[in-house]
């Protein structure tokens, strides 16, 4: 009984060093001047344009990632192809590679001096950004839905399509049923990861405040180069917020899972 | 999960209630309400600059908002490492006006075909501040440390930034440099200095000025080498630090350049001229640099005090001849020295 | 992240491909992976190999190079090993214990994965760093690097293990402890071998994690190069300071290191499940 509260305490006391107590600090921090202090400082105009930044990005991802992800799993799950496990290996690879790496990839391909010869305005611009964030979150509605899809099986599907449904009809009233609560689950990593990147950001993006700052630039940036330690407190804690409420949406949508 | 929906309502609300300020923004920390009164065509110039002049900014742009030429101009602003920045505004990131620490990170631009090649014919050579290097230490100066020949005692560390993407790294060793080489005559004396400093006494490798003032700040080393704007900047802020300009130092001097690919050429040039004015050239003397106005200079020379012996980069043969020998990657010999210790 | 084996489904006539995507969805899905993934990381290769196979190595041979590639190497590994005992205690502790709040604590767990790297890294700074009202002054030290890194790895153990330990059976367990064996003994003998793959593959994802991180170690690891400077950080200094090619062959040699593990990882857990 006594072995069972050592290893309790042990697993206790290294989550608070770790993770709980550092947390904790940093809403101390933030709140210590009072709740109108951490407004001010989060509806500056560069905080805004950096919160309204990062959300455009993930409202250009997400769809991107459904939609190509679906497409992705769909032909994983059902299709049957030579190159198959070149495939399988290459939607994992974004697990393994450095977001540093990631924005290198992106300048050496879309760069001035890139393969592309900065044919497009990507670097340091918006689509940059997008692109930064697509990489790194491109593994997440896949691996979430390519199982389901696995498990649901094509019966269903078969008969409908027997009965005369259209292959559309077919994806909306049975397949995407099936796997919605997969898709909400690659979704919200998906949205967590976007709005948490900063490796690859740090490298493609301009960092100009309004214009090409996101929330995590902004952390930095305020932290580094404007002195502002409150200020990077404070973003910091929105972002903070945003990941509790990805939490609890994780939470919710295990449970259906598990239902 | 209340605190969570709480969040949630803050984010929601703080966008869709002021996400009109957006494409306006200053994006400084600072508002300036005064400068957006609505009518009018208004103009937003996009300023990229090295790492620590924001200070200044904060105070100039507010200042020239309120000139005829100014009213309504807004400002996107970006600061970073001087030769990080001009690698960006090469590589395409938009920008109207660049704010360097160094002249090389602009005539890279020139190169480039983005800054024109007349750009430092005016009067004061595209030049509207400066500053000089300077000696911050903690605070109390524990370990005595008032001259170059101080930063060789053993156990000193010394704090300044990587020169391959820092301006102000080459500034603080230009200073030493000019002293021990006697302005580059016996250009071996001032390399060996360097080597025993870079080789002994530099650890660390920021990537700017404002970096290095951070690592600094957070408990690193004993000694940084810093703008004399930069130090004044610490201790206004109330940081356990202060400064000594040694007795031979260096003159700084930061350009500033319109590019060509500008949309807004003529704003951003009436910008550019508005630093020059006494007014914008009081707003950096209060800032911290040292303006180049003799007026305004004449004014806050309690401020700036000269020391016994300043060198100039042109004492040194100019920025072509110093950043080739010195600094160019691979050949200059303060380069090789920097990559035979650090690499 | 390991694929599982799973039996192929019965070859089909192309009309059943009711849910399936065809010929183009397939070729959509190549174009789209190729475009984002692949060929970027191609053009990481080629800038890589610029100045030959002898760039190269001069590139990744460069002392402080090394140095990042060494230290990132063995701090991940260093933290793969701490996940490996950490999470198994963590996870034994939320499968097998019972206290209030402890689904709290089981939500704690993936918050890592939730929170941006940048706020680990200035919520750890903020409490260990030069400021730290506990009188912990860890900035710029090695012992700050494996912290941040413990931090945003620490769920990859722990969620591996969970489901696996929750299915171990107790029946074996419990004739062993009537049998006079200790709980370590048990633990050693029965739990454990049932434990390895799962526990393989979470140290592997860690390192993985672990040896690419940036934003976690930036602010508060210093970057001091040959002490604290991590390839990541080393490479984005490359790339800041105008040397693509020499960050570029950094990067392959890091993708190098951490797809070898992978690799690595994947082949013992296959011969574990075979055997």
């Amino acid at each position: 009984m006594s072995t069972r509260i050592a290893l309790r305490s042990v697993a206790l006391t290294y989550l608070g060093v770790l993770v709980v107590v550092p947390l904790a600090m940093i809403f101390y921090r933030t709140f210590e001047d009072g709740f109108v202090a951490f407004f001010e400082s989060v509806t500056t105009p560069a905080a805004i344009s950096a919160i309204s930044l990062s959300l455009t990005i993930v409202a250009i991802v997400v769809p991107l990632n459904v939609v190509f992800g679906l497409v992705t799993a769909l032909a994983l799950a059902r299709g049957n192809f030579p190159g198959k496990g070149l495939l399988q290996a290459v939607v994992d690879l974004p697990f393994a590679v450095s977001p540093v790496i990631v924005g290198v990839a992106l300048i050496l391909f879309w760069g001035n001096d890139g393969w592309l010869g900065g044919a497009f305005p990507v670097i340091f611009s918006l689509p940059g950004m997008v692109l930064a964030t697509v990489f790194v979150t491109l593994p997440f509605v896949v691996r979430e839905v390519e199982p389901v899809l696995r498990e649901i099986g094509t019966e269903q599907e078969e008969a409908a399509s027997t009965l005369g449904a259209s292959r559309w009809q077919t994806f909306w009233r049975i397949t995407l049923p099936a796997i919605r609560v997969g898709v909400g689950y690659g979704v919200v990593l998906t949205v967590a990861r976007s709005l948490g990147e900063f490796g690859a950001l740090t490298v493609v993006a301009g960092g100009v405040a309004g214009e090409s700052q996101t929330l995590t630039l902004l952390v930095h940036a305020r932290y580094i180069d404007d002195h502002n330690t409150f200020g990077a407190y404070s973003a910091a804690t929105v972002l903070m917020g945003l990941a509790l409420v990805t939490l609890v949406l994780m939470t919710l949508l295990e449970r259906r899972r598990e239902a | 999960m209340a605190l969570a929906a709480t969040f949630l309502a803050l984010v929601v609300s703080a966008c869709g209630g002021a996400s009109d300020e957006v494409g306006s923004s200053n994006s400084s920390e600072s508002t300036n309400a005064a400068a957006t009164d609505g009518g009018g065509a208004e103009v937003k110039l996009s300023l990229v600059a090295y790492a620590v002049p924001k200070v200044g900014f904060d105070l100039v742009i507010p200042a020239f908002n309120q000139t005829p030429e100014g009213k309504g101009v807004t400002f996107s602003q970006s600061y970073g490492a001087s030769g990080d920045q001009s690698r960006k505004v090469e590589s395409g990131l938009p920008t109207d006006i660049v704010n360097f620490s160094v002249e090389p990170d602009v005539t890279r631009l020139v190169k480039s075909g983005q800054v024109d090649e007349d750009w430092n014919q005016g009067e004061h050579k595209g030049i509207p501040f400066g500053s000089v290097v300077t000696i911050v230490t903690r605070k109390g100066n524990p370990k005595g440390i008032k001259t170059w020949d101080d930063l060789l005692k053993d156990g000193v560390e010394v704090v300044t930034p990587n020169p391959f993407s820092s301006g102000s790294a080459k500034w603080n060793l230009l200073a030493p440099y000019a002293e021990k080489s006697n302005g580059g005559q016996d250009p071996k004396a001032g390399l060996d200095y360097l080597s025993k400093l870079i080789g002994d006494h530099i650890k660390v490798q920021p990537k700017s000025g404002r970096e290095a003032t951070e690592t600094f700040l957070q408990g690193t080393g004993d000694v940084l080498l810093s703008y004399e704007n930069e130090a004044l900047f610490a201790e206004r802020n109330g940081e356990e630090v202060e400064h000594t300009n040694p007795p031979v130092t260096f003159k700084i001097e930061n350009p500033v350049a319109v590019l060509n690919t500008s949309k807004n050429k003529e704003k951003a040039q009436a910008f550019v001229d508005f630093l020059y004015t006494p007014e914008g050239q009081e707003k950096w003397a209060e800032a911290g640099f040292r303006p180049v106005d003799p007026d305004v200079a004449a004014k806050h020379a309690a401020d700036f005090p000269e020391p016994e012996k300043l060198w100039t980069i042109d004492d040194l043969g100019g920025w072509g001849k110093v950043n080739d020998e010195l600094f160019e990657p691979e050949t200059g010999s303060v380069a090789k020295i920097y990559d035979e210790a650090t690499s | 992240m390991a694929s599982l084996a799973v039996p192929k489904p019965p070859a089909r006539t192309r009309r059943s491909l009711g849910g399936g995507v065809g010929p183009i969805g397939l070729g959509v899905a190549t174009l789209w992976l190729s475009l984002i993934v692949l060929l970027p990381l191609a053009a990481v290769l080629t800038k890589s190999l610029e100045g030959g196979l002898g760039g190269f190595w001069d590139a990744i041979s460069a002392p402080s190079a090394r140095y990042a590639l060494l230290l990132t190497t063995a701090i991940s590994a260093l933290v793969a090993l701490i996940n490996v005992v950490t999470g198994t205690l963590i996870a034994w502790v939320l499968v097998r214990d019972d206290f209030r709040g402890k689904s709290l604590v089981n939500a704690i767990i993936d918050l890592p994965f939730a929170l941006p790297t940048i706020v680990a890294s200035i919520v750890l700074l903020s409490l260990y760093g030069p400021r730290s009202p506990v009188g912990i002054h860890l900035y710029a030290t090695k012992p700050a690097v494996i912290l941040a890194l413990a931090f945003v790895t620490l769920p990859f153990v722990v969620r591996s293990v969970q489901p696996v330990l929750m299915e171990v059976d107790r029946e074996a367990e419990q004739a062993a402890a009537s049998l006079g064996a200790s709980g370590w003994t048990t633990f050693r003998r029965i739990i454990l071998p049932a434990l390895y793959p799962a526990l393989l593959g979470g140290a592997g994802l860690a390192f993985a994690r672990a040896i690419g991180e940036f934003g976690s170690v930036v602010l508060i690891g210093g970057g001091i190069p040959r002490d604290t400077e991590v390839a990541s950080q080393y490479i984005a200094k490359q790339i800041e300071t105008d040397r693509p090619a020499s960050a570029a062959a950094v990067s392959v040699a890091l993708l190098l290191i951490s797809f070898a593990v992978l690799f690595a990882i994947r082949w013992f857990t296959k011969r574990k499940d075979v055997g």
